[in-house]
C-alpha cells in the first residue's frame, strides 16, 4: 500500500468545505509557507521535491517557476489549467470534485512563491459542477481570510479566479489557455516568446495542471526531501491515475511512481484486472495521445524487464517500443477490442479538436481520419497503412503546438505494434465489420531480444 | 548578428528573423511563406512552409533545435547557422505541408483568376507532387460576395489569416476573424456586411490564393495576358499612397492593384478609390513598364521579353500565333 498524499482525506465525509477540510491539517502549507518560508525558500522545496509537471509532458515543475521571469512594476500570474479534456483521463476533475480545497491551498502556496497577486483557475466548460465547487470553496476559504488582502494577517494578498472554457481541447495547450482567458479565439500562440516571459496579457505567467498544483501541499507540508524519498529515479512523488477501459474497478488511484505496471493492472488494491475475466489486449498507458502498446509490451519492456508506473520506465524503448507517462488516462483494451476502431474514435477526436491554425494538423488530422473510417468500415486499402505512417510523420513536429503530435502518435503507434490487425481489415473487410480480430498475438511473451539488431 | 543561411554568411540587426536575413541574401535560399506578411503584424508561423532546420543555435549555446522551425517568426541569434534548401529534412516537410495545403483546395486553376499570381501554384510547382494521394471529398464553401467589389471563395481559401490581419490592421478595429475549428475554419460573421472600409481592398492583395477576388477583374482576362505598367496619382485620400501597378489589355485598365515586391508583399497599401473607381489611363501619371520575373508566366508577354520562349520555338502552333510578334523583333 502506497503512500497517499493528494487523496488522504478523500473518503472523510465533507471533506469538500472548509471546517472539515481545516480539521484533517488542511491549509497547513499556506501557514507554514507564508509565516516561516520566503517565496524563494518555497520554490526551492519544490524543486527539491523532483516534481514533474503532471499535465502530461513531465517538466520539472521547480525549474518551470525558477524561469518565471521577474521584471519590477510587471504583474505575474499563476494559471492553474484545469482543462482536463484528453480521452481517458479524469484525474483532475475528481480531485475538483471531492477534495477542492486541496487545490485551492495550492495555489495559495504556489502563487506565494510565484509572487503572483492574482491567479487563476481555467476550468473546462463542460465541468459546470466543479466550477460551482471551486466557487463556494473560494468563497469559504476568503471567509477565513486565507485568501483575499493580507491572507492570515501577512503583507501577501492573492485574489483567485475561476474561469470556465469553452470546452475545447485545444484550450488545455497553454498559450491557447492563455488566449482563451483574455477572451480571444483559443488559438496556441507561436512561440517563443514563452509564457515564462510573456504570458497573460503579455506578463510572465506560470500555466501547471492540478495535480501539480496540488502536489505542492505536501510537499511543503513535509518538505520537498521527504516528497523526493517517494518514487523512483527522477519520478519522485506519487502520481493520481485514473484507470478506465475494461478493467474490473476502474477510477482514480493514487500510486507511488515506480510501482511495478503488473501489479497496478492485476491487484485488488487497485485495478483488479480484466473485466468479466476476459484477457489484456492493448493498452494505452497515458492519456489518447501517447503511443498504445500491445500487452506484451506494456508489462515487459523490449529487454524483458518488467515496467513500472514511472516516468522513464514507461517511455523505455522510445517510440519504438515505449509509451509515455503522459497525463495518467490509463485505458486497458481487453481481446474483444478493435484496435483500428478504436485508432479511428482517437483520431475523430483530434481531427474535431484540431484549432485550424497551421496547415499539417488542420488538414492532416481531417485526412487520416477519413482514411482510418474507411479501414474500419471495409473499403480500405493495403497502401493506406503506409499512407498514414507518412502523413503521421508529416504532422509530426512540424505544427505550432503539440496536438499535431498528439494526433500522430496513436495512428503511427497503432499501426507500428498492430499493423496484422489493420491488415486483416483490408484482406477481410467482410468478417472485419461483424467481428474483432481478437488478442492474436498481442499477449504473448515477447521473443528473446537478439544482441545485433 | 551574424547569421549563415545555408552557408551564405550576412550581418543582420538583431530581432530580425530568419526569413527576413534569407531575403536579405536573396535567391533560391528564401524560403517560401505562405501566411507571413512583412507589413502585417502578428503575421506567420501558420502555414509551416517556411520551415528550416537550425544547425546551430547561436555562438552562446551551440545546441542545435531539435524540431524545424517556422523562419517567418523566429528571430536571429548571433552566429546562427541555418539550413533550408540544403536540409532534406526541410524539403520532405515541405513537400509534406504543400501536399496537406492542396488536399482541401480544389485546384481549380483553369478558372482562378489567381492562376498566373498564385502562391500555392507556385509552391505546388516546385514542391509538389504530380498526383495527389487524398481520394476524399474536398471541402466546398458558398461564394460570398463581399460588396459588389470583392467576392470571397472559401473553397480556395488555406486560412493564413492575412485578410484577418489587414482587416485589424488597417482598419482601426476588428472586422472579422476565423470561425469553427479544424478543417472547417472558415474567414467568417457576416463578412458580407462587415467588410465596409476604404481600405478594405487589399485583402484581395494579400490573399495569396484566389479566395479572395476583385469582381471588377473576375474573368475578365488571365493575368499573363495583361500588360502591368507602374503608375501613380494623387489621391485625396490622405493615407492612401497613390501608387499602383495599372494592368492593361490592349488599351484598357481592366485592373489596378498596389505594387508588389518580389515576395508578392504590398509596397504600400492602396485605397478603394484607387483600386476600383480610376480605371482610365487619363486618372494616372504613368511611370513604366513593370518589372517582372523572367521566372513568372506574366513575363511571357511582357514588353522585357522580345526575344520568344524556348516553348514557342519548338512549337509550331505557338509560332504561328506569335508570328506577329517576331517579326516585330527582327525589325528592332
Amino acid at each position: 500500500m502506497g503512500r497517499k498524499l493528494l487523496l488522504e482525506h478523500i473518503n472523510v465525509p465533507g471533506i469538500n468545505t472548509f471546517d472539515v477540510y481545516r480539521s484533517k491539517g488542511g491549509y497547513a502549507a499556506v501557514e507554514k509557507a507564508l509565516k516561516t518560508l520566503t517565496p524563494d525558500e518555497v520554490v526551492e522545496e519544490v524543486k527539491k521535491s523532483g516534481l514533474r509537471g503532471r499535465g502530461g509532458a513531465g517538466f520539472p515543475t521547480g525549474m518551470k517557476w525558477s524561469f518565471l521571469a521577474k521584471p519590477e512594476g510587471v504583474e505575474r500570474y499563476l494559471v492553474c489549467n484545469a482543462d482536463e479534456s484528453e480521452p481517458g483521463t479524469f484525474k483532475d476533475r475528481y480531485l475538483m470534485t471531492h477534495i477542492p480545497h486541496l487545490l485551492i491551498e495550492g495555489m495559495i502556496v504556489a502563487s506565494f512563491a510565484l509572487g503572483a497577486k492574482t491567479s487563476y483557475i481555467y476550468v473546462r466548460g463542460e465541468m459546470m459542477p466543479q466550477i460551482r465547487i471551486l466557487e463556494r470553496a473560494i468563497a469559504e476559504a476568503k471567509a477565513k481570510g486565507f485568501l483575499g488582502k493580507n491572507i492570515l494577517g501577512t503583507d501577501y494578498s492573492l485574489e483567485l479566479y475561476v474561469q470556465p472554457g469553452g470546452g475545447a481541447y485545444i484550450c488545455g495547450e497553454e498559450t491557447a489557455l492563455l488566449e482563451s482567458l483574455e477572451g480571444k479565439r483559443g488559438n496556441p500562440r507561436i512561440k517563443p516568446p514563452f509564457p515564462a516571459i510573456a504570458g497573460l496579457y503579455g506578463c510572465p505567467t506560470v500555466v501547471n495542471n492540478v495535480e501539480s498544483i496540488a502536489a505542492v501541499v505536501p510537499i511543503i507540508n513535509d518538505g520537498g526531501d521527504e516528497y523526493a524519498k517517494l518514487g523512483i529515479g527522477r519520478s519522485t512523488g506519487t502520481k493520481l491515475i485514473s484507470a478506465g477501459g475494461n478493467l474490473k474497478n476502474p477510477g482514480v488511484y493514487e500510486i507511488d511512481l515506480g510501482l511495478p505496471v503488473e501489479e497496478f493492472l492485476y491487484s485488488d488494491e487497485y485495478c483488479g484486472g480484466i473485466a468479466n475475466g476476459k484477457r489484456l489486449k492493448a493498452v494505452v498507458a497515458g492519456g489518447s495521445s501517447v503511443p498504445i502498446l500491445p500487452a506484451n509490451l506494456f508489462l515487459k519492456t523490449i529487454n524483458g524487464e518488467g515496467r513500472l508506473m514511472s516516468y522513464e520506465s514507461l517511455s523505455d524503448g522510445g517510440f519504438v517500443s515505449g509509451t509515455m507517462m503522459g497525463s495518467g488516462g490509463f485505458i486497458a483494451y481487453d481481446e474483444d477490442q478493435c484496435i483500428v476502431r478504436n485508432t479511428w474514435n482517437f483520431a475523430r477526436f483530434y481531427h474535431h479538436e484540431s484549432c485550424g491554425q497551421c496547415s499539417p494538423c488542420r488538414e492532416g488530422t481531417g485526412w487520416m481520419e477519413k482514411v482510418l473510417h474507411r479501414l474500419e468500415y471495409g473499403h480500405g486499402k493495403m497502401s493506406d497503412m503506409d499512407l498514414l505512417v507518412d502523413v503521421s510523420k508529416k504532422i509530426e513536429g512540424n505544427t505550432i503546438c503539440p496536438l499535431g503530435d498528439a494526433a500522430a502518435w496513436p495512428v503511427a503507434s497503432a499501426i507500428r505494434h498492430f499493423r496484422d490487425e489493420f491488415e486483416w481489415h483490408v484482406t477481410d473487410s467482410a468478417s472485419a465489420t461483424t467481428r474483432n480480430y481478437g488478442i492474436a498475438h498481442y499477449a504473448d511473451p515477447l521473443p528473446k531480444v537478439e544482441a545485433a539488431v | 548578428m551574424k547569421v549563415t543561411i545555408d552557408g551564405f554568411p550576412i550581418e543582420v540587426e538583431a530581432g530580425t528573423t530568419i526569413l527576413n536575413a534569407a531575403r536579405l541574401i536573396g535567391g533560391d535560399i528564401v524560403p517560401p511563406a505562405m501566411c507571413y506578411y512583412s507589413k502585417l503584424e502578428g503575421s506567420g508561423g501558420k502555414c509551416r512552409t517556411c520551415l528550416v532546420q537550425v544547425t546551430k543555435g547561436s555562438d552562446k549555446d551551440p545546441r542545435p533545435m531539435p524540431k524545424l522551425i517556422a523562419s517567418c517568426r523566429t528571430t536571429v541569434m548571433d552566429g546562427m547557422e541555418v539550413k533550408n534548401i540544403t536540409s532534406p529534412e526541410v524539403i520532405e516537410a515541405r513537400k509534406g505541408v504543400v501536399e496537406m495545403l492542396l488536399i482541401n483546395h480544389p485546384l481549380d486553376c483553369p478558372v482562378c483568376d489567381q492562376a498566373g499570381e498564385c502562391h500555392l501554384q507556385d509552391l505546388g510547382y516546385e514542391h509538389g507532387a504530380a498526383k495527389t494521394r487524398y481520394e476524399f471529398d474536398r471541402r466546398t464553401f458558398e461564394r460570398i460576395d463581399i460588396g459588389d467589389k470583392i467576392q470571397l471563395h472559401m473553397t480556395r481559401c488555406i486560412l493564413c489569416y492575412r485578410c484577418v490581419f489587414v482587416a485589424d490592421q488597417i482598419t482601426d478595429h476588428r472586422i472579422h476573424g476565423i470561425l469553427n475549428r479544424g478543417d472547417h475554419s472558415e474567414i467568417s460573421t457576416y463578412i458580407q456586411k462587415a467588410v465596409d472600409n476604404d481600405f478594405s481592398g487589399n485583402v484581395i492583395d494579400v490573399c495569396p490564393v484566389g479566395a479572395l477576388t476583385d469582381r471588377t477583374f473576375r474573368f475578365k482576362n488571365r493575368v499573363w495576358f495583361t500588360k502591368p505598367v507602374e503608375a501613380h496619382r494623387e489621391c485625396e485620400n490622405p493615407k492612401c499612397c497613390g501608387k499602383v501597378t495599372l494592368w492593361y489589355k490592349g488599351e484598357d485598365v481592366i485592373r489596378v492593384t498596389a505594387r508588389k515586391d518580389e515576395y508578392g508583399e504590398a509596397e504600400e497599401f492602396i485605397c478603394n478609390t484607387c483600386r476600383f473607381d480610376k480605371k482610365k489611363t487619363s486618372d494616372w501619371v504613368i511611370e513604366g513598364p513593370r518589372k517582372v520575373s523572367h521566372k513568372s508566366v506574366i513575363s511571357s508577354n511582357h514588353y522585357d521579353t522580345l526575344k520568344p520562349l524556348p516553348v514557342v520555338k519548338q512549337n509550331l502552333v505557338l509560332q504561328e500565333a506569335n508570328k506577329e510578334q517576331f517579326e516585330r523583333e527582327t525589325r528592332l
